[in-house]
């Protein structure tokens, strides 16, 4: 557009975008930093949108920009694609969406390094920008069939479980050395086609190979991990185009989905090598066969009702199966009903509640359950002593006691919610089926405990009837 | 080679810079953090605005094209949707 102004303004244009970019930085910076409290979150979004908005529209006065077809008609697509996406989505959903888009993302970075190395002569472009032009089409690629793949395996499209050939991780460590090596040779011969659209293709399909062994339950990591990614590809590419803005979000981004993703193993108690090379139940796990044949206690809503109604403290631990069942509101009413009586009511979020960390809260603030009810785990472990019930709600893995008794669970060592601590602990499940994780719970065949079988939602809707009648 | 060092040395503090924004936040906002993350990633589409605009080659713009649609789906779909989960994070004093 600077095509459009006069002269005596062109002169000062190349300072001005980069000083409107340095705004934009300071923005991102600022806006993330909001987004980590509650109460400055949704201002925190706003800022970095609006950071990106300043930084799209002043380099639309760049020099190198004279023609505006492809722009307009590039932004009105993926504009209109991006917001129906983001209006239609359903909240439960919320870890595939974020995959594409991420997806999408790492796509653009890989397509922006191939463009600006397919318009200019190879023979112009310095070694630091034939390195990044590959790393970025290397790792943009990967991230690409990688969250799609995520997407697929989340939504069901691909079979959960772990796909792999025998001895797939060293085919995909050989794999990326293969890939890095292309990256090298193209640095020093640039002009030899055939070895960048090897590089091309081979980057796509270690994205597909890399995440196909994965296992469902993992792929909230795999996603965050990819997150990392797209922003280090966004960076490359700023490398390679000479731009601080990209480089420098690309950084910050990459630097938090890595400490997001890490958070996220802890929280497993697994390492990231763990879930990206090792599979994950379905073998030999030494924590079930001492179960045996012990047996359950069954109960039902009119009992549950009773037992809630009297009660003075009652904590709610809701898990993924409550977000299936779509029950957060029929499960609000319930609090709601025991509140009316004097019951205090709490929530105990683990956090890998859902699938993503973060995600079973945000399912509730979808219901309207005020965020200061919601407590850690580590806030709620101490409170189980003194409640009287506790309603487990689709949860399974996050209250497995094999976590702290049995050395041979492959989920021991994981920190659970200690809710055995608690005099009553009542499951809401649809049959006794292991969890997502595939491991027999020992809590189910707990003195204490009892279980109500029944769909989530339905089971809540008859306990709040229940709960009704008592008046 | 200069510029090299001088954007490695950018790269390098924008990431301490990441870390430790990151740190502090509480796990109830990691999901809005990560979609909010993502979307700011899909600051690439500048460099697709660069290639799209450009006047050197056809093919080269129409590959820029493909970028913006993407990069745009990235950043459009991502600050909306992270908006949507936020706005639901409410106090219980708002309610009332």
């Amino acid at each position: 557009m600077s095509q459009f102004l006069p002269e005596a303004i062109q002169a000062f244009l190349p300072n001005t975008i980069q000083l409107v970019y340095l705004v934009a930085t300071g923005f991102f910076i600022v806006g993330i930093r909001r987004l980590g409290s509650p109460a400055t979150a949704r201002s925190g979004n706003q800022l970095a949108s609006f950071g990106m908005l300043m930084g799209v529209a002043v380099t639309l006065f760049d020099r190198e920009i004279i023609s505006f077809e492809f722009i307009i008609a590039g932004v009105v697509i993926g504009a209109l694609i991006g917001a129906i996406a983001a209006k239609k989505v359903k909240m439960t959903a919320m870890p595939e969406m974020v995959a594409v888009f991420n997806g999408f993302g790492g796509g653009a970075s890989a397509l922006v390094a191939w463009g600006e190395f397919t318009r200019l002569d190879p023979t112009l472009f310095e070694t630091q920008a034939l390195v990044t032009t590959g790393l970025s089409i290397l790792i943009g690629s990967i991230t690409f069939t990688g969250s799609f793949i995520a997407f697929g395996k989340l939504k069901g499209f691909i079979p959960g479980g772990r796909i792999a050939l025998p001895g797939q991780n060293y085919i995909n460590l050989l794999l990326t050395a293969v890939a890095l090596g292309l990256v090298g040779w193209f640095t020093v011969d640039p002009e030899y086609q055939l070895v960048f659209w090897s590089l091309f293709g081979l980057a796509l399909l270690i994205g597909v190979l890399t995440v196909l062994p994965i296992g469902g339950a993992d792929m909230p990591v795999v996603i965050s991990l990819l997150n990392s990614y797209s922003g280090l590809a966004a960076s490359m590419a700023g490398f390679v185009l000479g731009n601080n803005l990209l480089i420098i979000s690309g950084a910050l981004v990459g630097a938090a989905g890595l400490i997001l993703t890490n958070i996220m193993c802890q929280a497993m108690n697994r390492t990231l090598l763990n879930v990206l090379f090792g599979s994950f139940g379905g073998g030999d796990d030494g924590g079930s066969e001492e179960l045996g044949d012990k047996s359950i206690q069954q109960t039902f809503a009119d009992d549950v009702a009773i037992q809630c109604s009297y009660a003075k403290k009652v904590v709610i631990v809701p898990g993924y199966g409550l977000a299936v069942a779509q029950a957060q509101h029929t499960l609000k009413e319930v609090a709601n009903l025991l509140e009316e009586k004097g019951v205090d009511v709490k929530y105990g979020i683990h956090p890998v509640a859902g699938r993503m960390p973060g995600h079973m809260n945000v399912l509730l603030a979808e219901a309207d359950v005020p965020y200061d009810q919601l407590y850690d785990m580590d806030q709620i472990n101490p409170e189980f002593k003194s409640t009287d019930v506790v309603l487990i709600i689709g949860a399974n893995d996050v209250v497995n006691p094999a976590a702290k008794t049995s050395p041979g669970s492959p989920i021991y060592g994981m920190p659970i919610l200690n809710v055995d601590e608690a005099k009553r602990t009542i499951v809401f499940k649809r049959s006794m089926s292991p969890g997502y994780a595939g491991i027999e719970n020992g809590l189910f065949y707990n003195e204490k405990n009892q279980m109500f079988f029944g769909d989530a939602k339905k089971s809540l809707q008859s306990l709040a009837g229940a709960i009704k009648e008592l008046d | 080679m200069e510029d090299l060092i001088f954007n490695l040395f950018i790269f390098v503090l924008a990431s301490f810079v990441g870390f430790e924004l990151i740190s502090k936040v509480p796990p109830t906002l990691h999901t809005p953090l990560m979609s909010g993350a993502n979307a700011i990633s899909g600051i690439t589409l500048i460099g697709a605005l660069i290639i799209a605009g450009g006047p050197d080659s056809l093919y080269a713009q129409w590959i820029g094209f493909a970028a913006i649609v993407f990069a745009t789906i990235n950043v459009v779909g991502g600050f909306m949707v992270t908006d949507r989960m936020l706005e639901m994070f409410k106090k219980k004093e708002d309610d009332k």
